[in-house]
């Protein structure tokens, strides 16, 4: 069976850090993934060599059987992995109505046109899908600037979602997210992503949310993986304990 | 051999004077981050400052020697008058906005202290000649150099020891170097970043307008004089690295040997033999010959 | 602006300008020209600026422009305006084009630098080349427009109608641009380019495609502007030519193509003015001003009228937490 995602033997240094040791994790379509360890265990490195932005010193990424290992992060998006930042990455200056304008332009496949309006009944329209699909609607002419920090780590997503992607990467969907509004807004994410049946790995730190939303968790440690199995054996792992949660499941 | 001689002096004075005029622009960009476009326009007023400073010396019947120290004393006080001023009311309001902002700020500048100077010192060109004649000639083998251009190399070596000394050896330059590498860093440690700006700044001015003085009674100084010492500057910077020291010698020394060979075996090409070294090293090492700003790149 | 809407208003500004020119006396007339054909250069900056790349070498494709338009009589026989314009225009796009992957590598200020640098290197080239005339330039013939020659009592009007017509459709191509994806998607890399790129778009190639356009309008306007004043010069490509283009767009801002006219205008009147009275302080004005706007005005002019404020969003009802949340979801 062809794995969605197949990552094989990743290494990466940085001078003497190891961001990745080894690191070989295979990914079915439709899995619901999280991926936790304390800051600096290597889960943003993962996620940054999976989306091109990285590339590893030694290993292999594929796609549906397809190496996408040197690809940069536009022809990875391009073969449907999309992602979204730990700090939201979006155009402060645009509102969240033109910021998805744009992610709803690239993700067509005639690509970018010099003439046809960017926001054409049906780009619009799917821009207010996406909006409405995240309980934005009510920020659709508001500036980036002008939104709280929840409101634009869910427009982050609702981005990364224009392009329809079969895998996507969140990198730490609610933090900067209150306690109280957290279960609410990973529920808003995962009512968005049911629609479009896509596959999710998130990277959390909450462990509450890692147990309530994935199927499956990997806890990394030191660049390398140290326990890899459905939320319950994971949390009671004691290196995990030890080395991520810090004490009790 | 005495092509060769010819070629190698020249381009040792050539380079001196580019690294006097472009020390100070490299560090004002290493610790500000900013590249000073009005920094001609400073050399133009050290060079006016030192050309009415001579006069006014020699007015008042003091020696010819101490036209020397007539151009020093210009460089410190159009340093001391212009560069806390220009840094506090103007560049301080700019910090940490887009970079290419402060290029238009000082640009700006530029503008404004070109017609400031025509206001002061008028459209004409001054002469400010006897000091280049001070040092006599010196002879080397069957060739004759002017000694002043020979003490511009020592001029230069002293500035640039002085500000690498400066920077590496004193704890005030540790401080700057720290500023260097991490302002947020520097601040929250106790330094007063305001203070290193200023101060590194006026620095700056000074090695500007320092270069301006030296070089009054080399040319003749009227309108104009700024634009071309900006390009040329730029360039051996940008070669050199922005930021480094180092860089700026090296810069100086390949965009002076490039003249001092285009002058000699093809002149036509003089102009632009240093544009287009600047345009190829922007192109196969932006980041310079010296690393110390990374150019960014997608 | 939808292209159909652009039209309209391009053809409508023809015509009134065309009207205007009919009793507007010599020195306005020439006046509008330059600023119509400086316009187009600004234009040009604009586009670049809008998508993310400052440019301090403009003056390289205005030159082209200029001098492509004066060689195409000159070598080629050419002797029509209209195709001597876009010959300059076409020529200056190329170099462009060609330019272009080279330059969109790079960002900030070494972008700038790199485009001062092209550009005085073309100074360079064009000071040196005795064919062209050297440092002086040389003086172009008066052309032809349709096929016929140019009465020298009509000249000025018809050179100013022609630039008038290429600005204005020039104008409404840029503005149907900026509403295009292209356009929305080079205001984001001017926003936040690695965001453009994790959507699944070349940052890279959006810039040399402003670039290219940039280039493209800067030799039209060179072009037009050499043949208006009968003679190119390399001035066209140093630097402070550049910089007085960059010192406009600011003026202008990127929001509204008009703008970039109006400050272009502006410039003209404000150049001659002082050209006349003050002849040492068009810099100092220049600076100040510039500094007055990026001070207080940094949307430039065209802020001013096409309010990219955000319309204020509507009321939120009360209670309503900061992320918004469908009701009866929270824990």
């Amino acid at each position: 069976m062809t794995h969605l995602l197949s990552a094989r033997n990743l290494n990466k240094r940085f001078g003497a850090v190891v961001a990745a040791d080894n690191i070989s994790i295979d990914v079915p379509a439709g899995q619901k993934l999280s991926l936790i360890g304390s800051n600096g265990a290597g889960k943003t490195t993962f996620v940054n060599m999976v989306t091109g932005y990285l590339r590893p010193d030694t290993g292999s990424i594929a796609l549906e059987g397809s190496d996408i290992t040197a690809l940069a992060p536009r022809h990875v998006a391009r073969l449907g992995i999309c992602r979204s930042f730990q700090i939201p990455q979006l155009c402060l200056e645009l509102t969240a109505m033109e910021n998805l304008l744009v992610a709803v332009a690239a993700a067509h496949p005639a690509g970018l046109s010099i003439w046809k309006p960017a926001d054409a009944p049906e780009r619009r329209q799917r821009a207010e899908q996406l909006l409405e699909g995240f309980g934005l609607a009510a920020f659709a002419e508001r500036r980036v600037t002008e939104m709280p920090g929840g409101v634009r780590k869910l427009l982050d997503i609702a981005m990364a979602m224009a392009r329809q992607p079969k895998l996507l990467l969140l990198d730490e969907p609610t933090s900067g997210v209150s306690a109280e509004e957290k279960f609410g807004a990973m529920e808003r994410i995962m009512a968005g992503l049911s629609q479009e049946a896509v596959t999710v790995v998130f990277v959390e730190h909450d462990m509450d949310i890692v147990a309530r939303f994935s199927e499956r968790v990997i806890a990394f440690y030191s660049g390398r993986i140290i326990a890899d199995a459905a939320p319950d054996a994971v949390l009671k792992n004691p290196e995990v304990q030890r080395y991520v949660t810090g004490g009790h499941a | 051999m005495d092509l060769a001689l010819t070629i190698g002096i020249d381009a040792l004075t050539y380079a001196s004077w580019l690294f006097i005029v472009s020390l100070g622009l490299t560090l004002v960009f290493g610790v500000l981050k900013i590249l000073n476009m009005a920094h001609g326009s400073i050399y133009a007023l050290g060079a006016y400052a030192a050309a009415s400073t001579v006069a006014l010396f020699a007015s008042w019947g003091w020696s010819p020697a101490s036209s020397l120290v007539a151009m020093l004393f210009a460089a410190a006080a159009v340093a001391a008058v212009v560069g806390p001023l220009l840094e506090r009311t103007l560049l301080a309001r700019f910090y940490g906005r887009d970079e290419v902002l402060l290029l238009l700020v000082t640009y700006a500048l530029f503008l404004i202290l070109e017609d400031a100077t025509k206001l002061i010192w008028g459209v004409n060109p001054y002469y400010v000649s006897e000091p280049y004649s001070l040092l006599g000639n010196i002879e080397i083998g069957k060739l004759v150099f002017v000694g002043y251009d020979l003490a511009l190399i020592g001029l230069a070596a002293v500035c640039g020891l002085a500000v690498w000394l400066g920077l590496n050896r004193t704890v005030a330059g540790k401080v700057v170097l720290a500023v260097i590498h991490n302002p947020e860093m520097s601040a929250s440690m106790g330094v007063n970043i305001s203070v290193v700006y200023s101060v590194a700044f006026t620095i700056g001015v000074f090695l500007a307008a320092l270069g301006g003085a030296f070089t009054a009674p080399m040319i003749s100084v009227q309108p104009g004089v700024s634009v071309s010492v900006i390009i040329v500057s730029f360039a051996v910077v940008i070669i050199g690295g922005l930021g480094s020291i180092e860089g700026a010698a090296i810069g100086a020394l390949v965009v002076g040997l490039a003249r001092a060979v285009a002058v000699h075996v093809m002149p036509e090409i003089e102009l632009f033999s240093i544009y287009l070294v600047m345009a190829a090293v922007l192109v196969f090492r932006p980041e310079g010959l010296f690393q110390s700003v990374k150019a960014r790149v997608i | 602006m939808a292209p159909t809407k652009a039209l309209a208003f391009s053809l409508a500004a023809i015509a009134v300008l065309l009207l205007a020119g009919l009793a507007a006396p010599k020195w306005l007339l020439f006046l509008s020209t330059m600023a119509a054909s400086h316009g187009l250069a600004i234009l040009g900056v604009v586009v670049l600026m809008r998508g993310g790349g400052a440019t301090f070498g403009q003056g390289l494709f205005f030159a082209v422009g200029a001098y492509g338009a004066a060689m195409a009589s000159i070598q080629l026989g050419i002797t029509d305006a209209i195709l001597r314009a876009l010959l300059g225009a076409l020529a200056a796009g190329l170099l462009a084009g060609l330019v272009a992957p080279l330059l969109a590598r790079y960002r900030g200020i070494f972008f700038a630098m790199l485009t001062l640098a092209l550009s005085m290197v073309a100074y360079g080239i064009l000071s040196k080349w005795s064919a062209l005339g050297g440092t002086d330039g040389f003086n172009l013939p008066r052309p032809t427009v349709l096929g016929m020659m140019l009465d020298t009592s009509w000249a000025d009007y018809v050179l100013y109608g022609l630039t008038v017509v290429f600005a204005a459709l020039a104008a409404a191509g840029v503005a149907v641009y900026f509403r295009s994806s292209s356009g929305l998607a080079s205001l984001a890399v001017r926003g936040n380019d690695l965001r453009v790129e994790y959507l699944g778009a070349s940052p890279r190639a959006l810039l040399a495609l402003n670039f290219s356009i940039a280039g493209a309008l800067g030799g039209l306007g060179g072009a037009l502007t050499g043949l208006a004043l009968g003679h190119v010069d390399p001035q066209f490509a140093y630097w402070t030519t550049s910089g007085e283009f960059v010192f406009a767009a600011i003026l202008a801002g990127y929001q509204s193509v008009a703008a970039v006219f109006v400050a272009s205008l502006l410039l003209e009147v404000v150049r001659s003015f002082s050209n006349l009275y003050f002849p040492n302080t068009w810099q100092l004005a220049l600076g100040v001003f510039l500094l007055l706007v990026v001070l207080f005005r940094p949307g430039g002019i065209g802020s001013l009228w096409s309010g990219r404020k955000a319309k204020p969003a509507r009321p939120e009802p009360e209670g309503e937490p900061a992320v918004a949340c469908k009701e009866g979801t929270a824990t």
